[in-house]
């Protein structure tokens, strides 16, 4: 009996702190985002006015709103299609082929990941600078540097293309080493037989390797689309700002516009609805439409 | 022939494969080892050709970086928020995924599946309730005792990075706790020794890897993280990276390259360092965790 007391006491030292803190800094605040968004509120006052749907009704009429929707879709789709390729096949050549300096390389691929993202924002201003960027210093060798300046953070058709390689540099070399780590696991037997058997590498790639991956694909795929509509915020907030002329504004970044510059704290919350309604939606589409039965090996 | 034509498609995927390799090295070297250079450069190095090398190690930058925009004021609270979130997070973290692990309790189900979803929840989808939550508390406070306290605190900013990292943690160190033989704490017990010693003195030794693991990854990610903290920290104390977005933007009015690309060395050398020194473990870490927010 006093054994059963000690083991609850023991128990709940442990965990209250945990579930404490986690209740005020993640389920308050986010149970907060659904509330707040059916109230016309300027923030600071206390003149919260209930208008029910009303902030749903506006943002289904909002065109800068459908801007950011679009942006974030296009952004979500092409990186996660060139990084999950990309990162696939480099993982599949680093772990597969006798590469000289294959540690270096990858070193080298995850430096991106361990960098703010503050500093990889400076670091593709500095990249992308029209007179003296280093990219159209060295376009200009090609096409004389007499021509007018590309503009890859001032064109409003480029500029999102301008975030999406920024966005992939970022993210390529941190899936290439989880994908390396899982392919680790896959038994050197199973390519023996295969090269006995007279099977390509892209054939051993796709019949061997990505099925037996595959779980690990799906997970990082589902994370992916959260971890993106994040990182498309942090470098838009930090290298465009929504500019040229909301030509990159993104989910949260036009939510946090709402939300501070105009301090309509109630709309701003409604956006961050939308953007948990449509975050865990398409995690959840993903997550059914890449079911496999999984392979065991 | 054919075995000729074999050799070849060989040779040419072999160049195929290390030109792609060097490609995406390129990529990422010459720019991070371009923004080194950058920072010894002086002013009038910037307006022409961004290729030509420094003409002197103008190291005049670092300190006009560190004294005339803060940097160095701003890195101290950048340690400070760092170690401290990285305390409290241990703190709370560890006991709570040891006994999330391998205790069952009344309400132990709910509890890890509320930590799971917490691992959906990236902070800045609520950043901005956070953010009026503390101004709410101040004015409250500002009320009872003349003072806020919640916002512009360094302590605050620590404690929030802390419990937003909670589930990540709790999820990857639990993943390590699950796997330990129940006869290693039976043995304990059978000794006497008590739960809380059991815990301290015998467990959390053995995590050290996975502790080691969640270190590393959280230090960068408390390190690097920004939003929060401009959001939380609205006078003059910010961290590094706020430091570092302010030189950004006075960089577009001012011109003043050198201190930019300065603040930008003093930003990632600390993570460049750490990460040469334990690359391998932060690497073998992933698979581990296998995820991130």
């Amino acid at each position: 009996m006093k054994k059963s007391k000690e083991r609850s006491i023991f128990i709940t030292i442990c965990v209250a702190p945990a579930v404490i803190l986690f209740i005020i800094f993640m389920m308050i605040p986010t149970f907060n985002v659904f509330k707040m968004s059916l109230y016309k509120w300027g923030g600071y006052s206390n003149n919260k006015q209930f208008v029910g749907l009303n902030n749903f009704k506006i943002l289904m009429e909002d065109t800068n709103f459908f801007r950011s929707f679009q942006n974030t879709v296009l952004l979500i789709v092409c990186v996660t299609i060139v990084t999950m390729a990309l990162s696939l096949i480099f993982a599949a050549i680093l772990s597969r082929e006798k590469i000289k300096g294959q540690n270096l390389f990858r070193i080298i691929f995850y430096i991106p990941n361990i960098l703010s993202v503050v500093v990889i924002s400076a670091i593709f201003s500095a990249i992308y600078d029209p007179n003296s960027g280093l990219l159209n210093s060295i376009i200009g060798i090609f096409r004389g540097s007499d021509k007018t300046p590309i503009l890859w953070l001032g064109d409003q058709k480029l500029v999102i293309y301008s975030l999406v390689i920024a966005m992939i540099w970022q993210a390529i070399g941190y899936y290439m080493v989880m994908y390396m780590a899982s392919m680790a696991s896959v038994p050197e037997s199973l390519y023996e037989s295969a090269n006995l058997e007279g099977a390509g590498k892209v054939h051993q790639f796709f019949s061997i390797t990505l099925p037996l991956i595959w779980t690990n694909v799906r997970t990082t795929l589902t994370f992916f689309v959260i971890s993106s509509i994040n990182l498309s915020f942090l470098i838009v907030k930090a290298l465009t700002n929504g500019g040229p002329d909301g030509a990159t504004e993104v989910f949260l970044s036009y939510m946090y516009k709402q939300a501070y510059t105009n301090s309509s704290y109630g709309y701003g919350m409604a956006i961050g609805v939308v953007v948990f309604l449509f975050s865990f939606g398409l995690s959840a589409l993903i997550n059914f439409a890449t079911k496999r039965e999984p392979l065991e090996f | 022939m054919q075995e000729k034509k074999e050799l070849n498609f060989s040779k040419l995927y072999k160049i195929f494969v290390y030109v792609a390799l060097l490609a995406l090295a390129v990529s990422i070297v010459v720019p991070v080892g371009w923004v080194f250079l950058a920072s010894i450069k002086e002013n009038s190095e910037f307006y022409g050709n961004p290729w030509t090398l420094p003409k002197g190690i103008y190291f005049q930058n670092f300190i006009d970086a560190f004294e005339k925009a803060k940097m160095g004021e701003y890195f101290m609270n950048s340690v400070l928020v760092t170690v401290l979130a990285l305390a409290i997070l241990l703190v709370v973290a560890l006991p709570a995924a040891y006994v999330l692990a391998r205790y069952r309790f009344f309400g132990s189900k709910v509890i890890n599946v509320l930590f799971m979803g917490g691992l959906f929840i990236n902070v800045n989808y609520i950043v901005v309730p956070i953010f009026l939550m503390f101004v709410d508390a101040d004015k409250f406070l500002r009320n009872l005792t003349g003072d806020g306290f919640f916002l512009n605190n360094l302590f605050v900013v620590a404690l929030v990075y802390a419990a937003t990292a909670l589930p990540f943690t709790i999820y990857l160190l639990s993943g390590f706790f699950v796997t330990i033989p129940r006869d290693y704490e039976e043995a304990a017990y059978m000794d006497g020794s008590s739960y809380f010693r059991t815990m301290v003195q015998i467990m959390m030794p053995m995590a050290l890897p996975s502790i080691i693991t969640v270190i590393l990854f959280n230090f960068l990610s408390f390190w690097n993280e920004y939003i929060i903290s401009m959001t939380l920290l609205t006078k003059d104390s910010k961290t590094l990276p706020v430091g570092l977005m302010q030189l950004m933007q006075a960089q577009k009015a001012a011109a003043n390259y050198g201190q930019l690309y300065a603040g930008l060395v003093i930003v990632m050398l600390p993570t460049l360092i750490l990460y040469i020194l334990v690359q391998k473990k932060l690497t073998q870490g992933m698979s581990l965790g296998g995820l991130k927010g």
